[in-house]
């Protein structure tokens, strides 16, 4: 019976895909997984704006929307709405054909990546051997939306927000690559499900999630960090501050290319969490081993709300850090952290099972983390300010 | 027209359009431009042998184009860091106004 | 050949001809990375996925950017006044139809070139990284280094001078 509940999707797709002849049953498969994809992330989407709206609200002592539905569950439906039947506006001097494609590219690419992600047991929509590079290539390709929007608006603001935009997301580009090494080391294998089966396995009901092994916590942290700054969320949300920079590189984006752009945003945030679930904290896997009854798709879900979750809870908590703040952190604390978690990760693979390697390994990542944190960061100029401007 | 035949035209023709692009025009980051798309081409025509050759198993086409890949980056990194600095001295990007060896 | 083959063929050479022809230099940029993706998929195509996902992966979301970033920095986003081809473009042009013509005719009369149909066995990353580690790894130590020179060597010549050294 749990059997079925947990495959019930794909069980659901071979009986639809039976109606058809033969030769288009292959594809017909493929048509439906991107159906059910294209249907279920933008309604995680809605869910998760609606969570923020209401979670920062009470974090900040307010009540938030509470008029759209009952407390405002469809309050995402009429800002939809909304945003549909704005007038679109494209600035006169714009660059037509770049400002409409900018939108277009960020949530072509931010859909593929999610193709790779294990949604449950036996739902990933592609197999690939290489699952975790095409993930990160996608990635990679946000960034040159971000820059097309910011330059295509002909607004020093945007381009200013484009610009800061992009070195942001190059700057922590590499940290998150490198906190994920550390797992495919481990791991053997760049392919998500293998990933995942690896952690599926219990040593007295507890799970072996990567999350609960000192290398794993401190790659999970140096990914969550470059997660945050990846998608531009607070607190290195300097490129989009709407107190800052108006709305950063899509000041002049109206309608529904703005939505386009929200949505991207935010399933780029599912995503990369969807990501993370996968890499650090099992995917779809149950956290006890009585608990497996559960199906594996509700576990998936549930951790990826949970860490958007905990996005949101960022957000309404910490100040907004400066640009040169942030790409500091990056490239003198993040980097050479996650450098040092690929040895550390290296020596818990070589030293036998036991207690020993749990305590050299932890030892090794508190002491550099409080050196670096209490020597590398406390450089705190007082005095004048030095201003260097731009050539 | 055998596939090895039509991805190596291919090649042959990205290569070409590569190197009028370095040089016909006059930027010198359009140049920069021209020899990624010949480094590309390159690559393309590394791959279809390995692909089509007898050794796939060897790996030793794409080997190369990886290594490839890392020293085309490198280069345009460096490339690049020398075209700003030659605009931060001298004001400007054209090849042609850049003729004469004083500074 | 498939029809998939043609098309991406086609949309490669149009954004190669696109990035030299325009007049605006971001759009060239911007084709450049157009001709980029369609070699990906072209690499997909001859089963070397790890070669077209590290395509995507250093030459849109590294070089691309890289090279956006320098013509912003350099103030070249405006048409330049007086043309953009430089005065001698017709000796660039013939000589390019040379080498073209010189490589084709090489490529379709040689008989000797037998494309293997066969099944390829699948590349597994852990081919690669079995070779990477093996049979080159002098190579991979090598390109190490020269990152790290280009790395170092880059951040110097882009550097701000020293107010004195003016």
């Amino acid at each position: 019976m749990s059997e079925n509940a947990d495959q019930i999707f794909v069980l659901l797709r071979h009986w639809i895909v039976g109606f058809l002849p033969a030769g288009l049953q292959e594809i017909a498969g493929v048509v439906l997984s991107v159906i059910a994809i294209i249907a279920i992330f933008p309604t995680l989407f809605a869910l998760a704006v609606w969570m923020e709206r209401k979670g920062l609200a009470r974090m900040q002592n307010r009540i938030g929307p509470n008029r759209a539905g009952p407390f405002g569950l469809l309050q995402p439906i009429a800002d939809g709405i909304k945003s549909l039947t704005k007038e679109d506006i494209v600035p006169l001097r714009a660059d037509a054909v770049v400002h409409f494609l900018a939108p277009v590219l960020l949530v072509v690419v931010v859909f593929m990546g999610i193709a790779v992600l294990p949604i449950g047991r036996n739902m990933t929509l592609v197999h690939m051997d290489s699952g975790l590079l095409f993930f990160f290539a996608m990635g990679a390709s946000t960034e040159l939306s971000v820059f097309m929007a910011g330059w295509s608006s002909r607004n020093k603001y945007s381009l200013l927000g484009a610009m800061r935009g992009v070195a942001q997301m190059i700057s922590y580009e590499v940290p998150l690559l490198m906190s994920s090494v550390a797992v495919v080391m481990i791991t053997g294998s760049l392919s998500l499900e293998k990933i995942v089966e690896v952690q599926n396995q219990y040593t007295w009901g507890l799970p072996h999630w990567y999350i609960f092994t000192p290398w794993g916590l401190a790659a999970f942290v140096m990914y969550a960090t470059a997660a945050t700054a990846e998608t531009n969320r607070s607190p290195f949300d300097l490129p989009e501050g709407e107190s800052e920079l108006v709305a950063g590189y899509f000041t002049e984006y109206s309608g529904f290319k703005f939505a386009l752009f929200f949505l991207g945003e935010y399933v780029g945030m599912l995503s990369i969490s969807g990501l993370g679930t996968t890499l650090f904290l099992g995917g779809w896997s149950a956290p006890f081993a009585f608990l497996g009854w559960v199906p594996s798709w509700f576990w998936f879900f549930s951790k990826v709300l949970m860490s958007i979750a905990v996005f949101i809870w960022i957000r309404g908590t910490l100040p907004r850090l400066r640009q040169d703040q942030l790409m500091n952190f990056a490239w003198k604390f993040v980097l050479p952290f996650t450098l040092l978690d690929l040895f550390v990760a290296a020596l818990w693979r070589f030293m036998s099972d036991g207690w020993a390697r749990w305590v050299v390994c932890s030892a090794i990542l508190l002491a550099v983390y409080a050196l670096m944190g209490g020597v590398g960061m406390s450089r705190k100029h007082f005095g004048l300010r030095k201003y260097r401007y731009a050539e | 027209m055998n596939p090895l035949t039509a991805y190596l035209l291919v090649a042959a023709l990205l290569f070409a359009i590569g190197l009028a692009g370095a040089l016909t025009r006059r930027n010198a980051i359009l140049v920069l431009i021209g020899i990624e798309l010949m480094l590309n081409a390159a690559n393309l025509n590394l791959i279809a042998f390995w692909r089509y050759g007898p050794h796939p198993e060897a790996l030793t086409g794409m080997m190369f184009a990886i290594f490839s890949i890392a020293v085309a980056a490198a280069e345009a990194a460096v490339g690049l860091g020398l075209v700003i600095s030659i605009h931060r001295h001298s004001k400007t990007t054209d090849l042609d106004a850049m003729n004469r060896m004083k500074g | 050949m498939s029809l998939l083959f043609y098309l991406i063929a086609a949309l490669t050479v149009v954004g190669g001809l696109a990035a030299i022809l325009l007049k605006n230099t971001v759009h060239c940029a911007l084709a450049l990375t157009v001709a980029f993706a369609g070699l990906a998929v072209m690499f997909l195509e001859l089963d070397a996925q790890f070669a077209g996902f590290a395509q995507i992966l250093v030459y849109i979301g590294a070089v691309a950017i890289l090279v956006v970033f320098a013509i912003l920095l350099t103030r070249n986003a405006e048409t330049p006044k007086d043309g953009v081809y430089s005065r001698n473009w017709f000796a660039g042009l013939v000589i390019a139809a040379g080498v073209f013509a010189v490589l084709g005719w090489a490529v379709v009369h040689s008989t000797r070139v037998l494309p293997h149909e066969t099944a390829m066995p699948a590349v597994t990353v852990l081919d690669i990284g079995n070779a990477l580690m093996g049979r080159y790894v002098l190579p991979l130590e090598i390109v190490a280094l020269l990152l790290t020179a280009a790395l170092i060597g880059a951040v110097i010549v882009a550097m701000h001078e020293k107010e004195g050294a003016k």
